[in-house]
């Protein structure tokens, strides 16, 4: 026990002091730092910035939120790319790892349980609410998908058994919908407008919607299945995702 | 302008020590940790320079559009590069702990 203790004593010892390569790094870190924080300290009082550009296209987006206008119609290739580097998170995930769901299927927290039942059907709704609520004040797909990411999350560490009866195509289609969606609505712009991602600007409202509502359940998928891993196993499929409704009604 | 200023400050402030943290440590999780310290601190920089004080102005959203999908991405990024660090953990046996700990020990016997 106490050699163990001056092991870790001596270890710490030995992060505290530096050597003359830390010194060194340390000396150049403090001033890249002052330099970028002379930068931040000199920037002028009222930088002009792009919310008066924004603020004069915006009644041509077909959202009254500025951000969302951004997001989607304004910088939507950019949107178009990060959702896709998602998808390639959980390929890349999926590659690596199988994700390990516990074999014994234990009886849950009575407490646990509650709490999940209380909160995943209101997870649910504040996603959905989040989403409509992207066209007029704060909120979209991202902050939705952050919410439903949190219900899988939930769900996963409450361990349901019924997880692992979801099968792993539904799962697939899931994660690709938002990212197919979007790739859809641009070329379909890019047909009507000529223009990728260039919306015709009464149908842009509802475009971006449907991109949102899609892009809200990819994103959602990615996160818990982020959380939960690896792939789902093909032959048994025990995958841990997002449960849809009837799961939380077959607990014993 | 003081509310900018310490939020920005306090971003550099963050982004500097992960900087320092992702050099010096070698462990994959120390790395992987500072890399997210140093994101949040970019972050805050970010949401601090779209910032108005109320009355004057519109808020940029163009900053706040950059940092909304940058935390989906980076929570994203950070489970790849946690599944990635295991693996190198599992394929190369290299567990850095172990590691040291069996070099502290025969000059624990010496002494």
């Amino acid at each position: 026990m106490r050699t163990e203790e001056k092991i870790i004593t001596r270890s710490r010892n030995r992060h505290k002091r530096l050597d003359a390569f830390q010194r060194i790094l340390l000396l150049l870190v403090i001033c890249l730092t002052t330099l970028l924080g002379s930068i931040i300290w000199t920037m002028p009082e009222n930088p002009p910035g792009l919310a008066d550009a924004v603020a004069l296209m915006q009644e041509h987006s077909g959202v009254k939120s500025p951000v969302t206008a951004v997001l989607l119609n304004f910088r939507g290739y950019d949107t178009l790319l990060e959702v896709m580097v998602l998808l390639l998170a959980v390929i890349g995930a999926w590659s690596l790892a199988k994700a390990h769901f516990p074999q014994q299927e234990r009886e849950a927290n009575p407490v646990q349980m509650g709490v999940v039942r209380l909160l995943v059907p209101l997870m649910f709704l504040v996603a959905a609410y989040l989403v409509w609520q992207g066209s007029h004040l704060a909120g979209g797909a991202f902050q939705g998908g952050a919410i439903l990411g949190a219900a899988g999350v939930l769900m996963l560490v409450t361990e349901l058994p019924c997880l692992r009866a979801i099968p792993a195509h539904p799962l697939r289609i899931g994660l690709v919908l938002g990212p197919l969606i979007f790739v859809g609505v641009a070329l379909f712009c890019l047909f009507l407008t000529g223009d990728l991602l260039g919306y015709p600007e009464e149908t842009a409202g509802w475009l971006i919607l449907l991109i949102e509502a899609g892009c809200a359940i990819s994103i959602g998928l990615t996160l818990a299945s982020l959380f939960a891993g690896g792939h789902p196993e093909d032959e048994r499929p025990k995958n841990q995702e997002q449960a849809k409704g009837p799961c939380k009604g077959e607990r014993p | 302008m003081i509310t900018t200023l310490l939020y920005s400050m306090t971003g550099l402030i963050l982004f500097a020590m992960g900087l320092f943290t992702l050099i010096i440590h070698s462990h994959p999780l120390r790395k992987i940790l500072a890399v997210n310290v140093m994101s949040t601190g970019v972050f805050l920089i970010l949401v601090a320079a779209a910032y108005k004080p109320l009355g004057l102005g519109k808020i940029d959203p163009v900053p706040h559009a950059m940092v909304l999908t940058g935390i989906v991405v980076s929570v994203s990024v950070t489970a790849l590069a946690l599944l990635l660090a295991c693996r190198v953990q599992e394929t190369s046996n290299l567990d850095l702990l172990e590691r040291r700990k069996q070099e502290a020990r025969p000059k624990e016997s010496n002494q």
